[in-house]
């Protein structure tokens, strides 16, 4: 098991993290959230990579292949619905922050202090 | 008859997207029928699970998967007494808010409807759950329709920038609960909570198992606004419109709490059950900040959301403490206190939707003596602020002696007086407002020129004529409200009911049977825990002399300007700025602090338990 896919996932939630702390451009800002959550995505896919496994469409192996696990593989796949929604909606709200407001910095929309 | 399980997440869901899909062509009134009928119906359906969990969990594999050879791979409900009681409380609140809804909201469409029915189909899945990666799913439902709905108002500033903060925040949340759980299948090959708890507790802690700790509890600490992850919630809470404010205000944020506590017992109480002591030390400490920084910063603000905003961190904080106890007195005395503040708290954002409707704004200053013709309103409003301030014999003092005794038998005595700083802090600043709005107390003065909220707020409900009068579906779900909150701290057996239910969800060996192996739990005999003696009423006077005192002295002190040393309230002033400014509306400073909470609470866990 190869130590790589977890430094890449620790990476990734780094950056991003790093992108959205010091963002000052809405979509950049959302984008870096998305490479935030990318690092899940990689997370789950090396929990449950099996050495020489095949993927786990058990209607073409035959039975007692190695297969890598299919349950991080349904997890992943709904983490990405659920990120497209989240995505979704904040890219509307920043389109509204431009239409309305005509900016995209997040310190230029701030009405919030104290 | 355990199929009634699913339905009470399916019934709001398919109400939801008959709502959506009819957009164009149902009128209104049917909007609103629809969507009261149907928060009646969830609300109905989580009480008979109430009723049914008390003799033993009411357990639900979904497709038929039971488990086999003590393994569970399918997804399934659990449903104990708690949990189906916080459910029951979700369906309530939101009966109220959106019968609050039908007038104070003019300018919406069914959209808004289906929304609020998705965030009660997400919060009551929240509750019923016994799947680890389920209860993320039910996280983020319940996170994206309520960021929608704080959004509701988007060509506003405010409401678009409270709720991209609450979204970006709280996304984040959700990563990092989702790399928690991650670390945790990767650990366990389980996902089932029962299963985890099963495996967890057959292995020697190591540094993997406290990170995936630590993910969970800081990812759920976002949603539950605990200090230093609050800041989202004043932005989020200020905006939204009225019925949604009283929503997530009463359980949403809670909701984060519970997530908490269902972890520990179901899943790490087995592995790291011996460093109870030190995580009992965490996350009090944690509650205390969080109850106390909040309560003064509520205090400082005018504008009457964004201080019933602060308030709901404040008691976050409490409920914090509560649960931090560790002990089944201490988790049912804080159900018992959640639900009575949660009313409580519905109420008073009730009120305020009332002095919206009529007067336009909701800036202390601005109101002052504005609201002299609204005396009914005015009148549930100072009674609910009393209750806020633990006024015997409210919900919120039965729930608050409970804690404090159940602190007391933990060796925790000292946090009584921050219940009674809490308390008294934040139901003094509701106070004041109330004698400033509806009776033209105090000074007149300028509310904060760099907060423009109000400005941009009034047209939330529209039309003058209507202006004229408070109609009866506004003014009727405060009353139900604060009746409610009474009754939560008169109805006999409740206490026993909440600890009876705390003490089942801290039973992982009878979880574990009912879960994996179908079999009926043990419901536990426990002495009735003792009614509130003079000490209690005692504190719960104190806390409300205290408030009036403060609401007093914040009205009149300039009239006796030699009661406090000038030097003393500047640098007071000066002080409580420099933590305003923390709150900066900037979103990247947030997540700035989240990273910063996160890795304070790691190294905390790491350094007591490893």
């Amino acid at each position: 098991m190869s130590f790589l896919p977890y430094a890449v996932a620790a990476w990734l939630f780094g950056v991003g993290l790093y992108g959205v702390v010091t963002s000052r451009n809405l979509i950049h800002l959302v984008v870096c959230l998305t490479v935030v959550q990318s690092s899940t995505y990689v997370l789950l896919l090396a929990i449950g990579y099996v050495g020489a496994g095949k993927a786990p469409i058990f209607a073409d192996i035959p039975q007692g292949t190695t297969v890598v696990d299919p349950v991080v593989q349904a997890l992943t796949l709904t983490d990405v619905v659920v990120e497209a929604a989240v995505v979704a909606l904040l890219l509307a709200l920043v389109m509204q922050a431009h239409k309305r407001f005509g900016t995209l910095d997040p310190d230029e929309l701030g009405v919030m202090r104290a | 008859m355990n199929h009634l399980a699913p339905l009470a997440v399916v019934v709001p869901l398919i109400a939801a997207g008959l709502l959506a899909g009819t957009a164009s062509i149902a009128s209104r009134l049917f909007a609103d029928l629809v969507s009261v009928a149907t928060a009646v119906a969830t609300t109905v359906l989580c009480a008979i699970l109430l009723a049914r969990s008390g003799h033993h969990e009411v357990v639900y594999w979904f497709g038929g998967w039971h488990p086999r050879g003590e393994v569970a791979l399918g997804i399934g409900f659990a449903i104990d007494p708690l949990g189906a009681g916080l459910a029951t409380f979700v369906g309530a609140i939101m009966c109220a808010a959106l019968l609050f809804s039908w007038r104070h909201l003019e300018a919406i469409s069914h959209v808004y409807h289906a929304l609020m029915l998705v965030f009660m189909a997400g919060m009551v899945g929240f509750c019923l759950t016994g799947d680890l990666f389920n209860l993320f799913v039910f996280f983020e439902l319940l996170s994206v329709a309520a960021y929608a709905l704080v959004g509701y108002r988007v060509d506003r500033r405010a409401p678009l920038e409270g709720s991209l903060n609450f979204a970006i925040t709280n996304s984040l949340g959700g990563f990092i609960v989702l790399t928690g759980i991650a670390l945790l299948y990767g650990r366990t090959g389980a996902l089932n909570m029962a299963q985890i708890g099963e495996t967890l507790a057959h292995q020697h802690t190591d540094g993997l198992m406290v990170v995936a700790f630590t993910l969970l509890v800081s990812g759920f600490f976002i949603k539950a606004a605990v200090v230093p992850f609050h800041f989202w919630l004043a932005d989020a809470y200020s905006v939204a419109p009225t019925p949604v404010c009283a929503v997530l205000s009463a359980v949403m944020s809670e909701l984060g709490l519970y997530a908490v506590v269902r972890i520990w017992w179901s899943c790490f109480h087995g592995a790291l059950g011996g460093h109870e002591e030190a995580l009992r030390m965490i996350l009090v400490v944690a509650g205390v900040v969080t109850a106390l920084v909040p309560a003064v910063l509520s205090f400082a603000q005018t504008h009457l959301k964004r201080m019933l905003a602060y308030a709901t961190i404040s008691y976050i904080g409490l409920f914090l403490i509560g649960v931090g106890l560790l002990s089944h007195d201490g988790l049912g005395g804080t159900a018992v206190y959640l639900v009575g503040d949660g009313f409580v708290k519905a109420t008073l954002f009730i009120c305020v939707g009332v002095i919206q409707h009529r007067k336009g704004h909701v800036d202390e200053y601005r109101l002052r003596g504005a609201c002299r013709d609204l005396p009914y309103t005015g009148a549930v409003f100072v009674l609910a602020g009393l209750a806020l301030a633990s006024l015997p014999p409210f919900g919120t003092f039965l729930g608050k002696s409970l804690v404090e005794d159940a602190a007391v038998k933990q060796g925790f005595g000292w946090v009584i007086p921050v219940f009674v700083i809490a308390s008294a802090v934040t139901g003094g600043a509701i106070l004041r407002s109330a004698g400033r709005v509806f009776l033209g107390l105090g000074p007149p003065g300028e509310s904060n020129p760099s907060f423009e909220l109000d400005e941009q707020e009034d047209t939330e409900t529209r039309g003058e004529a209507s202006r004229s009068r408070t109609p009866g579906v506004l003014f009727v779900p405060a009353v139900l409200l604060l009746g409610a909150a009474l009754a939560v701290g008169l109805v006999p057996g409740l206490p026993q009911a909440a600890l009876r239910g705390a003490a089942v969800l801290q039973d992982r060996a009878s979880y574990v049977a009912a879960v994996i192996h179908g079999a009926a739990g043990v419901v536990p005999h426990l002495p009735a825990p003792k009614s509130p003696n003079a000490l209690d009423y005692l504190y719960g006077g104190l806390s409300t002399v205290a408030a009036l005192v403060l609401a007093g002295f914040a009205l009149f002190h300039e009239q006796w300007p030699g009661l406090l040393p000038s030097v003393v309230v500047s640098r007071a002033g000066a002080a409580l700025w420099a933590v305003r400014r923390l709150n900066s509306g900037r979103v990247g400073d947030y997540v700035a602090w989240i990273a910063v909470g996160v890795t304070a609470f790691g190294a905390a866990f790491a350094l007591t338990m490893l």
